[in-house]
């Protein structure tokens, strides 16, 4: 198994796979059960080290830790990070003298969990850095979508939105392409990187186009500040070319799945009835996310010694 | 400190290969060269130096050097600098502006240019900043930098560029009147805003802002197009894309004088090395692709760049350990500077050993008007030179560098030559590889 989770391509199908296996079987264990809680991490210690708000994120991070029975210590830094007060590296150290056998980190720069991986000796779970990655989300999507759609292998896929910034989008497309799903890219171009060409998913423009020939649509958030920079020319054009209405709903196959990693900007990038449609797996993915978690925790930190006792 | 020894500045360096080209003896008497040839004479309380095997090459000349003081002690001081300098093969560096306060007063220029003198290891040659305080608003007192005791000729608000176009063309009229020239730090701030890296495949993957080559192109091209209208003279800092060699080798076309350099980092890493997120590796311009590195060293073979310079940048320890968007950018260079040419361009057979005397020494000493350096050894000139082994190989230990920051992204590369000594006017600031103070 691997030391950190800092990429979704630190991942390959194998570990990937079974990653994915241990979440379903974590939820299984946990169904039914009186008290939602396996002894598994009992003793350890996981550090949730989180620069940015992300009440979501935190909240699943530390409910996968609890329901393993670990020590969860939440450390909010938010603003305390970059410019001011003290620096990640002596919070990486803090953390290793408090004995964290775990730290899952949230950072607004790129690769800050690679340079906390450098400093401390526990395991390192990037919970979004920057507009770098978020590995974890990647793999609740992809449970998500296998749950529902019974396979990945194959499976069609259109990211939409806002791509250049996008962590979410980044984790996506690694993992869905290791796991064998086509991936493509529906964006102005004005929110795709330069280099995208490089990356293992096609690029399209043209939405009305690629939903006909779509098993899932993951629909990214646009985020405030882009509507005043000039990457489109306003939040209505945005919606008319690449918000998922009721009309572009429609041009889906039948079975396909709407996604969407919250949290979602109603009536911009997608309207509440295609939201709240029994094809909408957006209640899932949150409640997929803690399992997905428990198992990534759990792999990373079992099988050390005092783990699974 | 006080028990300082006598400085000896007669020598007979005996059998070197100067310019890498023919074996000969090199006279010095009180600073000044008094013959090269064969089997000559030492003069008279002359110390003997066996430099078989090595090249003896005019002292290096940079044109772009940070060195910190004022403001930054902790990460570079003008002695420390120039001890660095020194051990690189050095015997003149440009200090740029963007000390604290800027070297945008007659009074700052002096001061640094005295710190120089007294560190006696380097000349050190102030660089004046083109606008008050690097705001690009209001044009410093020029004129006055130029009048002091620092004769500053080379005008830059390097870490900035000057952005508005009606600022550089004035800039670069002013200092006509007193045959100066203006260094640009070409980035368009429009294109770069936020920018930590060179945009492309590297750089999409990252997650980190691009910094697009165009930005740099951009501004070249514009203030090609200004330096040729107004007939002034134009220094292109710190090159770093294929394209800007295109846009150089047109304006060069047309006659006009422009001059460029590229440094060593942009002549030999590419953005792959953003990958680690290590900013020991963050630089401005970025570090790009390997196509822009093979334009680069045909640029710097064919003359279209002119000179190889460091934009030795030393930052502090916790400016370099964080995260790589609060890292400042910038690099070590001056140690490595030569080593990293020979590596580049001589091993490849892009440039012999007389090249190198030109892009490094030479042409610099032209473009910032140092009188007494980028000399051949001859008769009657001033003792600037550098003794270089072309045989040993080194390995970069950053504690072991004489800068007093440590973001080398070299650490444990190994390259090939080393600096054996370097005389600035005839006395020895680097002995055995070693500072002599």
């Amino acid at each position: 198994m691997i030391t950190h989770l800092l990429s979704a391509a630190d991942l390959d199908r194998d570990t990937a796979t079974l990653l994915l296996d241990t979440a379903r079987q974590l939820g299984a264990a946990l169904s039914g059960r009186e008290v939602k809680k396996l002894p598994t991490l009992r003793g350890r210690t996981v550090v949730n080290l989180f620069y940015e708000d992300s009440t979501r994120t935190r909240v699943s991070f530390e409910a996968a830790a609890k329901r393993l029975s670990a020590d969860v210590v939440n450390f909010s830094a938010k603003g305390s990070s970059v410019s001011k007060g003290e620096s990640l590296k002596d919070t990486a150290w803090t953390l290793q003298a408090m004995g964290a056998d775990a730290v899952v980190i949230r950072h607004p720069a790129s690769g800050a969990a690679h340079r906390l991986a450098q400093w401390v000796d526990g395991h390192v779970l990037n919970a979004g850095d920057g507009t770098h990655e978020h590995p974890t989300q990647a793999l609740l999507d992809a449970y998500t979508m296998r749950e529902r759609m019974g396979r990945l292998e194959g499976l069609r896929v259109a990211i939409v939105g806002d791509v250049l910034h996008s962590r979410v989008a980044r984790s996506n497309v690694l993992l869905l392409n290791t796991l064998g799903a086509e991936v493509t890219l529906v964006a102005p171009p004005t929110l795709l990187p330069v280099g995208v060409e490089s990356w293992p998913a096609g690029v399209e423009y043209d939405f009305d186009a690629v939903l006909p020939k779509t098993d899932v649509v993951m629909m990214l958030r646009v985020q405030r500040e882009r509507m005043t920079d000039s990457f489109f020319p306003s939040v209505r054009e945005y919606s008319r070319r690449y918000g998922l209405d009721v009309r572009r709903a429609g041009l889906l196959p039948d079975d396909a799945l709407v996604m969407h990693p919250g949290p979602m900007v109603r009536g911009m990038e997608i309207a509440p009835e295609v939201a709240d449609s029994p094809r909408s797996a957006i209640v899932e993915q949150v409640a997929n996310g803690v399992l997905v978690r428990m198992a990534a925790l759990y792999l990373l930190l079992s099988g050390e010694k005092g783990a699974g006792e | 400190m006080s028990r300082e020894r006598e400085a000896v500045n007669s020598w007979l360096i005996k059998n070197a290969s100067v310019l890498g080209r023919r074996n000969a003896d090199i006279a010095i008497t009180d600073g000044v060269i008094t013959a090269v040839g064969e089997g000559l004479d030492a003069p008279e309380g002359a110390e003997i130096l066996d430099a078989s095997g090595l090249v003896a090459l005019p002292g290096l000349v940079d044109l772009h050097t940070h060195l910190r003081e004022p403001g930054r002690e902790d990460a570079e001081t003008v002695e420390s600098g120039s001890r660095a300098a020194a051990l690189g093969g050095y015997t003149a560096v440009c200090a740029m502006a963007n000390t604290s306060p800027v070297a945008d007063t007659a009074g700052v220029v002096e001061q640094v240019w005295r710190l120089g003198r007294d560190a006696g290891l380097v000349d050190v040659q102030p660089i004046g900043a083109v606008t008050v305080g690097l705001a690009g608003e209001q044009m410093a007192e020029l004129g006055a930098m130029a009048d002091s005791a620092a004769k500053v000729r080379i005008f830059s608000d390097d870490g900035f560029c000057v952005a508005d176009p009606k600022m550089m063309r004035r800039a670069l009229e002013y200092v006509k009147a007193f045959g100066g020239v203006i260094a640009q730090h070409a980035e368009e701030p429009r294109l770069t805003g936020g920018a930590q890296m060179h945009e492309g495949e590297y750089s999409a993957r990252l997650g980190l802002a691009g910094w697009p080559a165009v930005a740099e192109e951009a501004i070249i091209a514009r203030d090609c197009l200004l330096t040729g209208h107004v007939d002034s003279r134009l220094h292109v800092c710190h090159v770093s894309t294929a394209g800007s060699v295109e846009i150089l080798r047109w304006a060069k076309s047309k006659g006009w004088r422009v001059t460029a350099e590229v440094c060593p980092h942009h002549l030999l890493l590419t953005d792959e090395r953003a990958a680690t997120y290590d900013p020991v590796n963050k630089v401005n311009p970025p570090l790009r692709t390997d196509a822009d590195i093979e334009a680069l060293r045909a640029g710097l073979a064919e003359g279209v760049i002119d000179a190889v310079a460091t934009d030795h940048a030393p930052h502090a320890a916790e400016d370099k350990e964080c995260e790589w968007a609060a890292a400042r950018p910038g690099m070590l260079g001056l140690q490595t500077a030569l080593s990293i040419v020979v590596k580049t361009m001589v091993e490849p057979g892009l440039l012999d050993w007389d090249g190198v005397a030109e892009r490094m020494s030479r042409t610099p000493a032209r473009i910032a008007g140092l009188e007494g350096h980028g000399l051949d050894p001859a008769p009657g000139v001033p003792a600037n030179l550098t003794l270089i082994d072309p045989n040993a190989s080194w390995t970069v230990v950053p504690n072991e560098l004489a800068s007093l920051s440590r973001n080398t992204p070299y650490s444990a590369m190994t390259f090939p030559a080393t600096v054996r000594a370097t005389f600035l006017r005839g006395e020895a600031t680097v002995l055995d590889g070693k500072a002599t103070k």
